[in-house]
């Protein structure tokens, strides 16, 4: 593969990856937070 | 009598006439007393280049055979670089010392991290454009990454004779984050974007979520890019020793014991890879000047990415803190909050900035991990 095709592969399928898969990382962790909210903690009686 | 004892005076003062003949020992030599000096009395990330300047002068006394098949810092260098062990442990380490709770009260500076990272593929392509091979583009692209045990992990694996220049590069520039983005912060944005104060990051996380994201993470990121599962599991693993709260001496050792031996070995196998002969070259000082750049596109990257959340935002958002983005942690957080102050007192984007850091530092490994897999699927590596 010459050095111009690699490159260019890299540098869309690299990058396009990478913000690809932690774009799908937030959305699970947005849904993560919402499934699983924090609860405020009882107050003693 | 007299020639036996002259050829034994001759063997004390021969690596002295080897050094004499060899002018690229000598100057490695001035170059580990400068790493040296940046460690001890400049403060510059003293764990490794203490151990990586030692190193280098260990390797370049003529003779001394440290790096020769039975010399006793190739045997650590082939247990733990040449089978890549080392970066992992130190990755469990960083897990466990790691608070992904930032991030996780605002998953969408995850973004950030992404951005942080396009330095890495732009340098690749300059270093392609430069004439290096494919991999050694990709081993000087990752120093982009502005994470040590990454930039180690890959290089090791695909160019090792590049070892020692990525590795003091990448630690070298990691250490001058605060010298090099706050000049690129103020040249991208304007004052008054440099002055919007936004709103504290008062989001709970639950303790659920936060035992959940490294085992999410772990199983999303190693399907999606099953090469750098590696690096992923093991920064999850310790992150999730750390919040599950049972195995705290686990945690404890992780963060500690085997994290500062495995620097020690780590600085010094980086350290001996610097021979004279092998690192007093023009591709040595090529591979600093990629490596500068690219930790410069990772925060000009950034910061423009900032400019778009902030559109997007309806001007809500501050721009400085997408030079958080990369994997220079805390360091880069604290860069965004400390310029953040000097232009408005009341500004406070030090949470902010940690979220987009701690995304930064999942952006490094994730960006990693898809190139791994891309060389992979094109067939370029097994």
């Amino acid at each position: 593969m010459d050095n111009v095709t690699f490159g260019i592969t890299m540098l869309i399928c690299g990058m396009g990856g990478t913000i690809l898969t932690l774009w799908i990382m937030s959305l699970v962790m947005a849904l993560l937070g919402r499934m699983f909210p924090e609860k405020p903690e009882k107050k003693e009686a | 009598m007299a020639e036996a004892i002259i050829n034994g005076l001759s063997g004390l003062v021969v690596g002295f006439q080897v050094l004499a003949t060899d002018w690229r020992n000598a100057v490695m030599l001035i170059v580990g007393f400068v790493l040296l000096y940046l460690g001890i009395k400049k403060d510059c990330e003293p764990l490794l280049l203490v151990p990586i300047g030692f190193g280098c002068i260990l390797v370049n006394i003529p003779l001394a055979d440290v790096m020769s098949e039975e010399g006793f810092i190739r045997v650590i260098y082939n247990a733990g670089i040449a089978t890549e062990l080392f970066p992992l442990l130190i990755f469990i380490g960083i897990g466990a010392m790691t608070d992904f709770g930032p991030v996780l009260a605002q998953p969408s500076t995850f973004l950030l991290g992404a951005a942080g990272q396009f330095g890495i593929f732009l340098t690749l392509l300059l270093a392609l454009a430069l004439g290096f091979e494919q991999l050694e583009a990709v081993s000087i692209g990752i120093i982009g990454a502005c994470d040590g045990p990454t930039a180690i992990y890959v290089t090791s694996k695909f160019a090792p004779h590049l070892l020692g220049a990525v590795s003091v590069a990448a630690y070298s520039y990691m250490s001058l984050v605060p010298i090099i983005q706050p000049p690129i912060m103020r040249f991208l944005t304007t004052k008054k974007e440099r002055e919007t104060l936004m709103k504290p990051v008062a989001k709970p996380v639950s303790k659920t979520t936060k035992l959940l994201f490294p085992l999410v993470i772990t199983i999303l990121g190693g399907l999606i890019a099953p090469k750098g599962l590696p690096l992923l599991g093991t920064i999850m693993l310790g992150n999730l020793m750390k919040e599950s709260g049972v195995v705290a001496r686990l945690t404890k050792a992780s963060e500690n014991e085997i994290a500062n031996v495995t620097t020690l070995f780590l600085g010094l196998c980086i350290g001996a890879t610097m021979v004279g002969s092998a690192f007093v070259r023009a591709e040595t000082l090529i591979i600093l000047c990629l490596g500068f750049l690219a930790i410069c596109l990772d925060t000009v990257c950034g910061v423009c990415f900032g400019k778009v959340m902030r559109l997007a935002t309806g001007g809500k958002f501050n721009p400085l803190i997408g030079a958080a983005g990369i994997s220079a942690f805390p360091m880069a957080a604290r860069v965004v909050q400390k310029e953040g102050q000097k232009w408005n007192k009341k500004s406070y984007l030090l949470m902010h900035a940690m979220g987009a850091n701690a995304g930064g530092q999942i952006g490094s490994v994730i960006a990693a991990a898809v190139m791994l897999s891309v060389l992979a699927g094109m067939g370029i590596i097994r």
